[in-house]
């Protein structure tokens, strides 16, 4: 089947219910979605599809027919930073950083519906996405910086 | 009369560090410095100054050999390297090397010195000294552990760079012919009286033909311009962009990928296994046997892992009580002379004081490490050499396990040692490594990716051990008089150098520490006994080790203690301290919290509580409330004393995170057994903290220790029974057992 992954076309030739965390990690060699827990517990493999973030260790390939999946990469590079990527740098969150992939494409989403998140929204829209390290007070404040530059305060 | 100087004699080995022999070495040969691991096959024109400094015509590279699971040290070591190189983060190139004696750890040791780590005294750091050399020449052991690593090089990493900078000065001053007295540096460049700027990669050529420059003095810290300021960790816009690559993200040419099947009954035997439905599933290359259990071999780690789950085992029993509760039995049952592992602190007498009596008993729980990054390996086995790709904090034992399993000789066993997506203590374990081994040294010239599934990783971690303590504390006229706490457990220590083959005769100070330690010099009595059992479960060291369920121990029956006698939690325990550091953290916390009482209202509450271990004094104040659905986390303050900040912005995250991990902890998490398995097989079961669970947390940093510390454990020690207390004076209820959702529910 074909998969477009940050804009690129990809032909895949796999089991139909192979998770779509797989196919990108060992299949493309696509790493910046992780792999945590492989139950949706974690949030570290979140990635976007068809611009929503959802856990790719829980999408079945054969249910992906067309989908346009972004990933951290797809989101911006080094020097050329996302504005959410940007506000993750500007309050250095990251500490081991392996769950910071999902942490920023979830964010991304939440930003794209909400553009001024309270605390509030912002914890019921995280509380998926877990971080062993204990990074939460900078991934809100990171939220909250990258709101206010999407909203150009 | 203190009796501290026992330990010391008693146990001079034995502590945090895997130390066994070698005392008759002698200090003196030790101290003969190793060669520069990178002058053995330097490229022409190419200069290394030091093991950690290397310049060409093309770029600076530092040398970062201590492992990075978070905690920001990979950053810090080339801060601290270029701090006095005088070049930018941003100009260079940060490796974390090839594993070499050269880059032992000389501060891993101390803890093990017998002495307790506020005492500089010159005795101490005698002892002190003398245990880095034992290992320099005993088991030159490169490590990071213990919140050592920033004490380790804070010396010799600026040592480094100053001496490279002289040595580059030297080499402009025979360039240009200008005396080196009249020469500058600055922004990777020697700059000349009439400004013009040579760089540091235009006199690599020179540089290597010129004897290194060793005796150069360090600048004062008044004086640096990156050390002690806000910095870009290096790694973090690799972190922010999914372009970091931890051992997981590893790609080799022709590479498979492996995930294992091991006895969950942890060090029990495979006695069966059949394998025909998975031999046959897509992908699988193929099926072997290991240590305990199965590898399964495949092209995809998905595919590797649903065929490892359709394997049918047969398994051999546990080597330790399969159940629960046979464990807390255990422990209940060795408070005796008998067990006794070490009378580790006496102060007056505990039993003669006066007072009326507190009495409590405490219980801390086995806990998964779970970092979020699963435990793996790739590596690839070759007649000729073995390569292996992974994340690990002993690096050369790395090596040495592999060299052992392949049958190489360890000089051509190469580690690449790799960023870690946590450890959190997991990744001092070898397991891992010896599997990946032999599943490799089974497919010999195709690369493998061993990978574990996080099921496996929970089944196979080496949790923090168990603890349980018993209590009794005194108070008269509305002070606290004496504290006798007792403390039962196994032996985190032996049972990890255990698995390295290691042996560590006599008391383990792990057992005590955080406790024994405490620098309450005010109270007049006071005694830490601990009590050794056999191995229960395989444990292993999990951050900040003893003093994690000591600390908890002891600042809830000292803070029973204190409120039984009407007193303030914190006026008190500053009373108690009598040590200046220490004493400066608790008013520090109080200040930033306007410190008015335990009680603030109706279901309102706040809990102080102190921790002292690996060198630092910590102060947190915790403030909850008691709603309709639980307890919720208002604020969290912490005040900690390093000694000399390296990156306050890492810090500060690092004290954040060390709070959030405390608690998340004490709140939801705990293993347990049954027929031998641990019961929690992902994070559904053994959570940690939410975003939503986590309250503001505020730093202060402060300055007046007069040792330079580690930072990656302190926090989170006193976080737990802070909240413990918090939770007391918000609802009258005493929690004496972690997990606390078994005893009060949390929002």
């Amino acid at each position: 089947m074909r998969l477009t992954v940050n804009g690129t076309e990809h032909d895949v030739d796999v089991e139909a219910d192979m998770p779509l965390l797989w196919v990108l990690r060992d299949e493309l060699n696509i790493t910046g979605p992780k792999y945590g827990c492989g139950i949706a517990q974690c949030g570290a493999c979140t990635v976007h599809v068809d611009g929503f973030a959802v856990r790719s260790c829980q999408l079945a390939i054969g249910d992906l027919a067309g989908a346009e999946v972004t990933t951290i990469e797809g989101l911006g590079q080094p020097g050329n930073l996302d504005v959410v990527q940007q506000a993750w740098v500007e309050h250095q969150v990251a500490q081991c950083g392996y769950c910071q992939s999902g942490q920023i494409m979830q964010a991304a989403d939440l930003l794209a519906s909400n553009p001024e998140p309270t605390d509030d929204d912002i914890d019921a829209v995280m509380g998926g996405n877990l971080c062993r390290c204990g990074t939460y007070p900078r991934i809100r404040a990171a939220v909250h910086t990258a709101a206010a530059k999407l909203r150009g305060a | 009369m203190s009796r501290l100087g026992k330990i010391a004699r008693r146990s001079f080995l034995i502590g945090s560090a895997a130390v066994a022999g070698g005392v008759a070495f002698g200090v003196y040969a030790a101290r003969q410095p190793f060669d520069n691991p990178n002058l053995a096959d330097l490229p022409e024109g190419t200069a290394s100054f030091n093991p950690w400094v290397i310049v060409d015509s093309e770029k600076v590279t530092l040398i970062a050999t201590h492992g990075d699971k978070g905690q920001g040290i990979f950053s810090a070591q080339a801060a601290l390297i270029a701090e006095e190189l005088d070049i930018d983060l941003d100009q260079v190139e940060v490796s974390f090397g090839a594993p070499d004696r050269a880059y032992y750890n000389t501060k891993i040791t101390e803890a093990a010195a017998g002495f307790p780590m506020y005492d500089m005294s010159p005795t101490a750091e005698r002892v002190r000294g003398f245990m880095g050399g034992i290992v320099k020449l005993a088991l030159p052991m490169m490590a990071t552990g213990g919140s050592s690593g920033i004490p380790d090089v804070y010396d010799k990493l600026r040592q480094a760079g100053a001496t490279a900078r002289e040595t580059l000065k030297l080499a402009a001053s025979q360039q240009s012919g200008v005396p080196v007295d009249q020469l500058t540096t600055a922004h990777g460049a020697v700059i000349l009286p009439n400004g013009t700027e040579i760089a540091y990669t235009d006199l690599a050529g020179l540089a290597a033909t010129i004897e290194p420059v060793t005796d150069v003095a360090l600048r004062d810290s008044k004086d640096w311009t990156i050390v002690g300021k806000p910095q870009k960790r290096v790694d973090i816009e690799a972190k922010s962009t999914g372009t970091l690559t931890y051992g997981i993200d590893v790609r080799q040419e022709g590479m498979l990928f492996a995930t294992v099947k091991v006895n969950p009954r942890q060090g029990g035997a495979m006695n069966s296994y059949d394998a025909s439905v998975a031999e046959g599933m897509p992908g699988v290359q193929k099926i072997v046997k290991i240590t305990g259990g199965v590898g399964v071999i495949a092209d995809n780690t998905w595919r590797a892992i649903q065929a490892a789950n359709a394997i049918e085992f047969d398994w051999g029993e546990a080597p330790y009580p399969a159940e629960q509760d046979q464990h807390w039995e255990v422990l209940s049952n060795i408070f005796d002379d008998d067990h006794l592992n070490a009378e580790a602190r006496v102060e007056g007498d505990v039993d003669a004081a006066e007072g009326e009596k507190v009495v409590g008993e405490y219980r801390s729980p086995y806990l998964a490490h779970a970092p979020l990054e699963p435990l793996n390996a790739t590596i690839l086995v070759t007649d000729e050499r073995v390569d292996i790709w992974t994340g690990h904090q002993i690096q050369m034992f790395v090596e040495d396990t592999v060299a052992a399993i392949t049958g190489h000789d360890s000089a051509n066993v190469h580690l690449h040692n790799h960023f870690m997506g946590g450890s959190f203590g997991h990744r001092l374990e070898f397991d891992f490594v010896r599997q990946a081994a032999e599943i490799a040294n089974q497919m010999r010239g195709t690369p493998v990716q061993m990978t574990y599934s996080r099921e496996e990783d929970f089944a196979h971690d080496f949790p923090r051990h168990i603890t349980m303590g018993r209590g009794v504390a005194k108070h008269q006229n509305g002070q606290v008089t004496s504290l006798d706490v007792q403390i039962a457990g196994q032996s985190v220590m032996r049972s990890q150098v255990g698995r390295m083959g290691l042996s560590l005769p006599g008391p383990d100070t792990q057992l005590h520490e955080g406790a024994w330690d405490a620098p309450m010099f005010n109270l007049p009595n006071l005694r830490v006994r601990s009590y050794l059992t056999e191995e229960l479960a395989p444990v292993s060291s999990w951050r900040a080790v003893g003093a994690g369920p000591n600390i908890f121990i002891y600042e809830t029956l000292l803070d029973e203690a204190i409120h039984a006698a009407g007193a303030d939690p914190l006026e008190e325990r500053i009373r108690l301290m009598g040590h200046d550091v220490s004493v400066g953290v608790l008013e520090a916390v109080g200040d930033m919290c306007s410190w008015n009482g335990a009680n603030i209202g109706e279901n309102r509450g706040r809990g102080v509580a102190y921790g002292f271990s690996f060198g630092v004094a910590v102060a947190v104040v915790v403030e909850v409330t008691n709603t309709d659905a639980g307890i919720k986390l208002d604020h969290v303050w912490i005040a900690a004393d390093v000694g000399k900040v390296i990156d306050p912005t890492n810090l500060e995250n690092l004290a954040q995170g060390g709070v959030v991990f405390g608690l998340g902890h004490a709140i939801n998490c705990e293993i347990t057994y049954a027929d031998g398995m641990a019961q929690q097989s992902n994070y559904h079961a053994h959570e940690g903290m939410r975003i939503w669970q986590c309250p503001p947390i505020e730093f202060r940093a402060l300055e007046a220790n007069p040792a330079i510390r580690g930072f990656g454990e302190p926090p989170v020690p006193p976080s737990p029974p802070a909240l413990g207390n918090a939770i007391f004076a918000a609802t009258g209820q005493r929690i004496r057992e972690m997990p606390f959702n078994k005893h009060i529910n949390f929002v």
